[in-house]
C-alpha cells in the first residue's frame, strides 16, 4: 500500500489525500462507532457477562474440588473452558457478515467510491471486528481473573497470560476466516450461517471422526490448533497418547504449541490473504 | 490547471455471454454537464461503475483526468466524486460522522473540516439532522446526505448515477440548482438519468447509449436539431384572445422556419417549426412583437424527449 501522501492540486482546498495506512485507521475507527452503537455488540457482551455470571455464581455457591485445587486448574476450568466459544462468538458476530454486509445493505457503494484502496476499507473493517472482539475478551478475561483472585488471591499463574496471548492468536486466525467466508458470499445470512455451521459443529465434528475413524492427527482443522489455550493451563502440557490394544488403540492428539502457533497462524495468513483477493476482485453490481 | 476530463476507451464489459457495454469511446473535457441517457439495462450505471473502479472492464480503459481508474483508483479518483446508484449509510452513523468519514478518506484539513461538512449539509437543506441517526432517514433524506457526501471535496469531476432518485419535486429542483452551481464553478458532472427535462434544463451536453453501445454524444442543440422527428420542433402557445383562422396563417405559419401552425382550440395554436433553440427564440419573439396577446408557451413534448424517441426504440 503507498503511504506518501499525494497533494490535490486540482482542488480549490488544500487537500493531502491521506495515506493507505491513516485510511485503514478512519476505516477502524468509524467501523468501531457502528459496533458501539449496534445490538450486536452488546447482545454478545450481555452473553459474555452471562456466561461470566453463571460460572461466578455456580462456582461461588457449588465450589467444585475441579475448580478449587488450584489456582491453574481453576483458570483451567473457568477460562480454558469458555474463551474460545467467546471467540467463535466474536468472530461469527463480527466478522460473519463484515464484508458480505457491505455488499448486501449497499454500505460498500458508500465507501468504495472514494479514493482508497479496496484494501483499505477491508484491513479497517478487520481491525475494527478484532478490537470489539478484544473487548469481549478483555471483559470475560477480567471476570475470571476478578473470581480467581477471590480464591487464590493475587498469584496468578503464568499459564494464564500465555493462554490468552494464545486465545487473542486464535482470535486473530477466526476473523480471517470469517471476513474470508464473508467476502465469499453477498448474502449477510448466509456469510453467518456458515461460518456458524463450520466453528460450532463442523470442525468438532471432523476433528471427532479423524481422530477417531481415520486415526491421524487433525493438524489441518483450526480447533485442534487453538487446544493450545487449554493445554496451556494443564500442568504439566499435555502430550499425545494412546490406549487400548490392537485394533481397540485408541490414540489422543494434543497439539504442541509450536504446531498450535502454526497452525493458527497458517489458517489467518491464508484465509486473510484470500479474503482480500477475492474483496478485491469483487464488483459492486 | 488542466480542465478536468474523463475518457472511456474502447470500453466494454461482460456479464457471461451478455454485453452490458461494447466498445465505447467517449471523451469529455472541460467544464460542462454532460447528460448520459439511455433506457434501463442500457449500460448507464455499468459505465458509471467502471469509472468508479466498483466493477471491471471487460476490455478497455477508462481515465479520469488522464488516469487510468482500475490501475490507479486512489489517483484517479482523488479529483472526483461520485454518487453511484443510492448508498447506504451505516444506520448508526450521524450525517455528520459519515461526512466526517469521508472528510477524512479525502484528506479535507481538519480545520476546516466542521465547516465543509456543515456547509455541504446546509446545501442539500438538512442541517436540521446533522446529528440525527440516518437510520431513521427517508430514502430522500439519505440521497442528500450521499450527494453532500459526493460533492464534500469538492470535487473537479463529479459522476452522478441517476441523483434525484428518491427525491421529492422540491428535492429534484435543489439537486438541479446545486448541479447548475457545480457548473458556475467550473467542474465537469456526468450524470445519468431517465428524466429527460432534467437533464435539458441542466445539461449542456447529452451523450445517449442503448444496449451498451453509444448512439451519440454532442451539444444538447445539436443533438435535438439532429434527431428531432421531422428535424423540428413544438411548440404550443396560448393567447389571451381568441383568434382566428386567418390571424393563424396570416401571421404565425408565414414567419421563417415555421413548417405549420395549427389551431388546437379557440386560444391555442401548436407551431411545428425547423431548427433549434436560437430559433425558437426569434420565433417566439416574433409573436410578441405582433401583439395578438400571446400569455404563454409550452413544448407538448420536449425536443430532447422526441429525440430520445426517436433513437431509441426499446425500453429495454
Amino acid at each position: 500500500m503507498s503511504q506518501s501522501p499525494t497533494r490535490l492540486s486540482s482542488s480549490t482546498r488544500t487537500q493531502i489525500l491521506p495515506s493507505s495506512i491513516s485510511q485503514v485507521g478512519t476505516v477502524t475507527k468509524y467501523e468501531l462507532v457502528n459496533y458501539f452503537r449496534s445490538r450486536r455488540f452488546f447482545v454478545l457482551l450481555v452473553i459474555g457477562v452471562i456466561i461470566s455470571a453463571l460460572l461466578t455464581v455456580l462456582v461461588g455457591y457449588y465450589r467444585p474440588a475441579d475448580f478449587m485445587s488450584s489456582s491453574l486448574k481453576f483458570y483451567y476450568n473457568w477460562f480454558g473452558g469458555s474463551v474460545t466459544f467467546i471467540i467463535i462468538l466474536s468472530g461469527i458476530f463480527y466478522g460473519g457478515d463484515a464484508i458480505s454486509g457491505e455488499f448486501q445493505n449497499k454500505t460498500g457503494y458508500f465507501l468504495v467510491a472514494n479514493p482508497l484502496r479496496r484494501s483499505a476499507i477491508y484491513i479497517g473493517k478487520w481491525l475494527g471486528a478484532l478490537i470489539a472482539s478484544m473487548i469481549m475478551l478483555a471483559v470475560f478475561t477480567a471476570i475470571a481473573i476478578g473470581n480467581g483472585v477471590y480464591y487464590f488471591g493475587l498469584s496468578i499463574p503464568y499459564q494464564l497470560w500465555v493462554s490468552v496471548l494464545f486465545g487473542l492468536l486464535y482470535l486473530i486466525a477466526v476473523l480471517g476466516f470469517t471476513f474470508f467466508f464473508s467476502s465469499l458470499f453477498k448474502s449477510s445470512s448466509i456469510s453467518i450461517l456458515v461460518t456458524a455451521i463450520l466453528f460450532l459443529f463442523a470442525f468438532m465434528l471432523i476433528q471427532t471422526l479423524v481422530e477417531g475413524l481415520v486415526k491421524i492427527e487433525p493438524w489441518f482443522l483450526i480447533t485442534y490448533g487453538a487446544q493450545i489455550i487449554t493445554n496451556t493451563l494443564i500442568d504439566p502440557y499435555p502430550t499425545t497418547s494412546t490406549q487400548g490394544f490392537g485394533p481397540n488403540v485408541f490414540t489422543s492428539y494434543a497439539t504442541t504449541i509450536p504446531e498450535g502457533i502454526a497452525i493458527l497462524s497458517a489458517y489467518f495468513l491464508i484465509t486473510a490473504v484470500l479474503g482480500l483477493l477475492i474483496f478485491e476482485r469483487r464488483e459492486f453490481t | 490547471m488542466n480542465s478536468p476530463s474523463i475518457e472511456a476507451v474502447n470500453l466494454s464489459k461482460r456479464y457471461g455471454s451478455f454485453p452490458a457495454l461494447s466498445n465505447l469511446n467517449l471523451k469529455i473535457e472541460g467544464s460542462k454537464c454532460v447528460g448520459f441517457l439511455g433506457p434501463n439495462g442500457a449500460g448507464k450505471t455499468t459505465t458509471l461503475k467502471i469509472f468508479t473502479d466498483m466493477i471491471r472492464a471487460s476490455e478497455g480503459r477508462a481515465l479520469i483526468n488522464g488516469i487510468e481508474v482500475h490501475p490507479n483508483k486512489k489517483k484517479a479518483l482523488e479529483s472526483a466524486g461520485a454518487l453511484i446508484e443510492s448508498p447506504e449509510i451505516y444506520p448508526s452513523l450521524t450525517p455528520r460522522e459519515a461526512l466526517s468519514m469521508v472528510a477524512e478518506l479525502r484528506g479535507l484539513p481538519k480545520g476546516e473540516r466542521r465547516k465543509t461538512i456543515e456547509d455541504a449539509v446546509a446545501e442539500v437543506k438538512m442541517e436540521e439532522w446533522l446529528d440525527k441517526k440516518v437510520g431513521k432517514f427517508s430514502k430522500g433524506m439519505k440521497q442528500r446526505i450521499n450527494i453532500a457526501a459526493a460533492l464534500l471535496s469538492d470535487p473537479e469531476v463529479v459522476l452522478l448515477d441517476e441523483p434525484t432518485t428518491g427525491l421529492d419535486p422540491r428535492g429534484m429542483a435543489e439537486v438541479r440548482d446545486i448541479v447548475k452551481s457545480l457548473k458556475k464553478r467550473n467542474r465537469l458532472i456526468f450524470m445519468s438519468s431517465h428524466l429527460l427535462n432534467e437533464v435539458q434544463d441542466i445539461c449542456d451536453e447529452v451523450a445517449m447509449i442503448d444496449h451498451g453501445k453509444l448512439l451519440v454524444y454532442d451539444t444538447l442543440s445539436n443533438v435535438t436539431t439532429r434527431f428531432s422527428k421531422d428535424s423540428g420542433n413544438v411548440i404550443e402557445i396560448e393567447f389571451l384572445r381568441d383568434i382566428d383562422y386567418q390571424s393563424v396563417n396570416k401571421n404565425i405559419a408565414s414567419l421563417a422556419n415555421v413548417n405549420s401552425a395549427e389551431r388546437i382550440d379557440s386560444r391555442r395554436v401548436r407551431i411545428k417549426f425547423s431548427g433549434g433553440a436560437p430559433i425558437q427564440e426569434r420565433l417566439l419573439s416574433d409573436i410578441v412583437t405582433m401583439k395578438i396577446g400571446m400569455i404563454s408557451f409550452h413544448s407538448p413534448t420536449s425536443a430532447l424527449e422526441d429525440t430520445y424517441l426517436n433513437l431509441i426504440k426499446d425500453t429495454l
